[in-house]
């Protein structure tokens, strides 16, 4: 557990809208290749966490670094670790006037300075990665769910980042579409991608984590790795939570 | 004199020469007036509190005051204070205001109309703001705000008329002109008003084309229609 493997570190983040208060203070470290994933009830504060990690939300207290780095508070600089630090959203916000290739390729031209040529080279590869090769010129609204939030993430993969955060990739797709996106994120998990994953797909949780973080009331209420929250006595209230998942499933 | 000669010996010549200077007053009005448009809705959507309320008064002062006053103002009000215009500049610049103000008013409502999660995306990779106002919202937006701006456009061929108010003889100058010598009214004003009519079937047919070419499917319900 070597500290220069520690390529985001987040400490005692705390958010408030008007008096309630989201976030309450979370910590937690990150390591190169690792997938945490955020489980908890609606409401909690996961997605709030995530966007005060590239400061798409302006935490009241606490900070954030990435490669010893300080994001928080760093001024106009946020825009080079935003680059860094990938995002993906439940409803994938793809520019609705460009075509999946043109999604991909716009940030690479506009923000990095590529070369017409070089990022059309870069987003092919990163559509290919995703599977969408044959759909680069097509619309955000000729595409499936799914092939929307692929783009979506291949157009976060095409800025190289150290770290992609997920927000609820799949809570607006289909059980169909749901699954092409996972292995998408499975298999980037794989290549060794660090992400945060806001997700209540279990299954993938699950399979996938390196460490599952339940959060409950603006706090960390349980942190383990799959098998010690699924398995140890100690550890009740995700799967309480996931318990009730079942349940409705079983309806 | 026999009607036909008059309006294609007199009448016809006599206007083309007025039309040249209408399409002048509009090729140099209409390009700036969008451009201000544009940072004028942009500045009041995007911009500080400052530029904001700037931005807002320009619109309200060129909204609640007649063309004509303004035109009245640059033309023969200004050198009182050691400006002096042409009347052809004077009318642009009047023209342009008054333009640029109303398209601001119809690419704002675009503005408003494009999701924040476009500029959350767009911020989430690294863009500024202002680079994701010009790639991101601004393309959207203008798509959208096409059938307002050349309502507007429309308008401004119309209100160029008002530049013969102030000494420039342009198409409604001409035809006024050659009335009044001929003592022919009705027939000269009636061409007057063919001549204008075929300006903005021109113009409606262009902005077909236009608005058919910058279509993006699922961005406009025409689209969508035609699906």
């Amino acid at each position: 557990m070597n500290d220069n493997n520690i390529v985001l570190r987040v400490e005692d983040i705390h958010k408030s809208f008007g008096n309630n208060e989201v976030l309450r203070g979370i910590s937690f470290d990150v390591r190169r290749g690792e997938t945490k994933v955020f489980i908890g009830p609606s409401g909690t504060g996961k997605s709030t966490l995530l966007r005060c990690i590239n400061q798409l939300t302006v935490p009241d207290r606490g900070s954030v670094w990435l490669d010893g780095e300080e994001v928080t508070n760093s001024g106009a600089r946020i825009n080079y670790f935003r680059q860094k630090i990938g995002m993906v959203f439940q409803n994938y916000y793809l520019f609705d006037h460009l075509t999946a290739l043109k999604n991909v390729e716009l940030a690479l031209l506009k923000v990095r300075g590529m070369s017409k040529s070089e990022a059309r080279e870069k987003a092919l590869i990163e559509l290919r990665q995703v599977g969408l090769e044959d759909w680069a010129d097509h619309y955000p609204a000729e595409l499936s769910g799914g092939q929307a939030q692929r783009v979506s993430i291949a157009r976060a993969l095409a800025m190289d980042p150290d770290v992609i955060l997920f927000d609820e990739p799949t809570s607006a797709l289909d059980p169909e579409l749901t699954r092409e996106v996972l292995e998408v994120m499975r298999k980037l998990a794989q290549q060794g991608m660090t992400m945060l994953v806001v997700t209540h797909e279990m299954g993938f949780a699950c399979s996938v984590a390196t460490e599952i973080l339940f959060m409950e009331n603006g706090v960390v209420a349980e942190q383990g790795t799959p098998d010690l929250l699924m398995h140890d006595p100690r550890f009740t209230r995700m799967k309480n939570f996931i318990g009730q998942f079942d349940s409705y499933r079983g309806d | 004199m026999d009607q036909i000669a008059f309006i294609f010996d007199i009448l016809l010549p006599a206007l083309m020469q007025g039309l040249v200077i209408t399409l002048k007053l509009i090729v140099w009005s209409a390009p700036f007036g969008l451009a201000l448009g544009i940072g004028v809705a942009a500045g009041r959507q995007y911009g500080g509190p400052v530029l904001s309320w700037v931005c807002k008064m320009f619109v309200f002062l060129i909204k609640g005051t007649p063309l004509l006053l303004l035109l009245f103002i640059l033309y023969f009000g200004l050198p009182s204070i050691g400006i002096t215009f042409t009347a052809f500049t004077a009318s642009v610049i009047g023209f342009i205001l008054c333009n640029g103000a109303y398209n601001s008013e119809y690419i704002r409502g675009a503005l408003l109309s494009i999701k924040d999660g476009q500029m959350i995306a767009a911020q989430a990779l690294g863009m500024t703001r202002a680079q994701a106002i010009r790639n991101v919202i601004m393309p959207q937006a203008l798509r959208r705000a096409i059938p307002g701006l050349s309502n507007e456009f429309i308008y401004l061929i119309k209100y160029s008329s008002l530049a013969y108010m102030i000494t420039v003889v342009e198409l409604s100058g001409v035809g006024k002109n050659v009335a009044t010598k001929y003592f022919i009214y009705t027939e000269t004003f009636m061409v007057v008003g063919i001549v204008y009519l075929v300006l903005v079937t021109i113009t409606t047919i262009a902005v077909n084309i236009l608005e058919k070419r910058v279509a993006v499917p699922g961005m406009n319900r025409a689209a969508a229609a035609q699906l």
